[in-house]
């Protein structure tokens, strides 16, 4: 399907117009590694890789986000008193995301906009961003999202899809907000039976090259409690060194601190991720801690993402088969290895 | 869109000092805003979080009950950074409250129903508040006979001592004070450990509800004997602590299992606690 196209070599023509109308992140490689930024000129993009090292949860969850601020004065009408700190929530791209990394920003919605409560900060990058995804024509070994609900080419949470297709871009129009990002960048050819043609050999193509497959159908039916006791963590929790990557580099994983800093007579609030690999996450002010052992940690993160999580909301499990913490875990550790072992539990 | 972090300003009115350790203080509430007092609307049971600015928040169970209008109650127990700093501020200090927050003693089902509530130790700040609401002239008639069993290390170590000699005085509750051990000759109530004194003071599980909070140690050799009782684990209620954060089901530390224990707790039923992982 290719509702417009683009020339590739045209594509800097349309970054620049969206930097007319929009604060516009992009790939952008550093020292060896690729990365969201903020960019200020079409040639900052980098198109040239499969993922960033980084998943872009930082635009939607900063690592680290003022949430008030506040006097240390003792007197005066504002001592001991939090104030709001004004955001920048003015309209955003967020140019060529994998579709993996934005079906995790669904996923978050679970967490962050909930009936009872919603998270101003969350809701306010979401909703002032427009999300242009690039289509994966070549997934890489560790990327696993066919198994988990997602695709190279699926489109949630999208408001584009990109689709590399040769000398160019085919151009899937997912929503409104995609539809309106198009006409400010004058994106006018439309698409032809021979780009659609195109797109169909490259996504079939794609499909065959992912070759990591986990099982997650029995997951929601076993025990929960049957499961937290299984004796398969004693092994899988053994080489984990706690590091906390695989935390830091899953796009699924929010969890976050509430810390305050103050500097001579002022001081802010702010939220900073945390990991539920470290002991202090949950240690309490008597010192007991009821995750004080490495094992209940480890058992902790991944119980999250492939148990509480599918019982708690029934939209699946927490992972989105990026592969990040395959590549990036120190020791080894494969959640397609935990997914299988979860999933076979007990047969 | 209201912000769910953002703490109402409060005054501190004033600061009890509970306990012989001097290490629990009762600290008196009062909103600079009158807008925020009238959203803050709690039911028994339920914590809020305590903030100072430039130290962090605390979660703290509502000492106060809803019945008493215009001030809420929290009783602190001095153990780190924000509590250290909050035991060393003074009557007039400007602090934030934000809340209510968790779920409450489910008031619905215990209506017509006896209720024993079960406390030991500096645990007993929300179990005040229920006996304070139950007791209001306007509520009393809506429950059956209340019991309580509390107990502390020693008599110097219980909470709200005056209101416990009151309601000791009242012929429509039963009052069970107990202390671990006492030097003092005068003293006119039980010695023993508050499972003991529940094995001989027996209350029945005819009608009943359980209300259990305490030290795990506590807990862990009550809940037999309320079984012993007849209590079933639906009519066991217990209220979990947990290090938490937001508050509000996000930050992700406070959870056993599915549930999170700030925003599906804290109060949880014993046959819903056996249904979730031991990790608390």
């Amino acid at each position: 399907m290719a509702d417009k196209i683009i020339k590739k070599s045209d594509l800097p023509t349309l970054v620049s117009r969206l930097l007319d109308h929009y604060r516009v992140y992009a790939p952008v490689r550093h020292q060896g590694m690729t990365n969201f930024e903020k960019i200020s000129a079409a040639d900052q993009v980098d198109l040239n890789h499969v993922k960033t090292t980084l998943p872009p949860k930082s635009l939607m969850l900063p690592q680290s986000e003022s949430m008030f601020q506040f006097t240390l004065l003792k007197t005066g009408d504002q001592a001991g008193i939090l104030r709001e700190i004004e955001k920048d929530f003015s309209p955003r791209v967020i140019f060529a995301i994998r579709p993996c990394d934005a079906k995790s920003f669904q996923l978050l919605d679970l967490n962050f906009d909930t009936p009872s409560y919603r998270d101003p900060w969350w809701m306010g990058q979401r909703q002032s961003t427009t999300l242009v995804g690039l289509g994966c024509n070549q997934p890489c070994s560790t990327c696993f999202c066919t198994s988990v609900g997602g695709g190279p080419f699926s489109t949630d949470g999208l408001d584009l899809l990109l689709i590399d297709a040769g000398d160019e871009f085919a151009i899937q129009i997912l929503t409104e907000k995609g539809k309106e990002l198009l006409i400010k960048a004058s994106v006018e050819s439309e698409g032809s039976e021979a780009t659609a043609n195109a797109v169909l050999a490259r996504q079939e193509s794609s499909f065959q090259a992912i070759k990591s497959v986990v099982y997650t159908e029995n997951l929601k039916r076993h025990d929960l409690k049957a499961l937290f006791d299984g004796d398969f963590w004693d092994e899988l929790h053994f080489a984990c060194i706690n590091c906390g990557v695989c935390t830091f580099v899953c796009p699924t994983c929010w969890c976050f601190d509430i810390q305050d800093e103050v500097h001579k007579g002022n001081g802010i609030r702010l939220r900073n991720w945390d990991s539920c690999m470290f002991p202090l996450f949950t240690m309490h002010g008597s010192g007991h801690n009821p995750r004080a052992q490495k094992l209940q940690r480890l058992r902790q993160r991944f119980m999250h993402k492939l148990k509480y999580f599918v019982d708690k909301y029934d939209r699946g499990v927490a992972c989105v088969g990026c592969g990040r913490c395959v590549q990036q875990c120190p020791v080894n550790i494969d959640i397609r290895h935990v997914f299988n072992l979860m999933n076979d539990f007990g047969a | 869109m209201e912000n769910p972090y953002l703490p109402y300003p409060v005054r501190i009115d004033s600061v009890i000092t509970e306990t012989e350790d001097r290490n629990l203080k009762t600290f008196k509430l009062v909103f600079l805003n009158s807008e925020d007092r009238e959203k803050f609307i709690h039911r028994a049971g339920q914590f809020a979080e305590l903030s100072i600015a430039g130290k962090g928040e605390i979660p703290i169970g509502i000492a106060s009950s809803p019945t008493e209008q215009g001030y809420l109650l929290f009783t602190v127990n001095q153990v780190g950074v924000v509590t250290g700093a909050l035991h060393q501020m003074e009557a007039g200090d400007t602090i934030g409250v934000r809340g209510p927050l968790g779920n409450w003693y489910p008031w619905e089902r215990m209506e017509g129903k006896n209720v024993v509530i079960i406390g030991g130790g500096f645990a007993f700040t929300t179990l005040r508040a229920s006996i304070i609401y139950m007791l209001h002239p306007k509520n009393r008639s809506r429950f059956g006979d209340i019991t309580v069993i509390y107990g502390a290390r020693t008599p110097g170590m219980l909470l709200y001592k005056d209101e416990l000699a009151a309601w000791n005085e009242r012929d429509d509750i039963r009052m069970h004070i107990t202390v671990d051990a006492a030097d003092d000759p005068d003293w006119k109530y039980n010695v023993g450990f508050v499972p003991t004194i529940t094995q001989e003071t027996a209350p029945s599980a005819k009608e009943a509800y359980a209300i259990i909070c305490g030290p795990p140690i506590m807990i862990k050799f009550t809940l037999p004997i309320l079984s012993e009782l007849g209590f079933p684990p639906e009519r066991i209620i217990m209220s979990l602590e947990m290090r938490m954060k937001c508050g509000i089901g996000m930050c992700g530390r406070c959870n056993i299992g599915t549930e999170y224990v700030c925003k599906d707790g804290p109060v949880f039923d014993l046959a819903h606690m056996s249904r979730l992982p031991n990790e608390y």
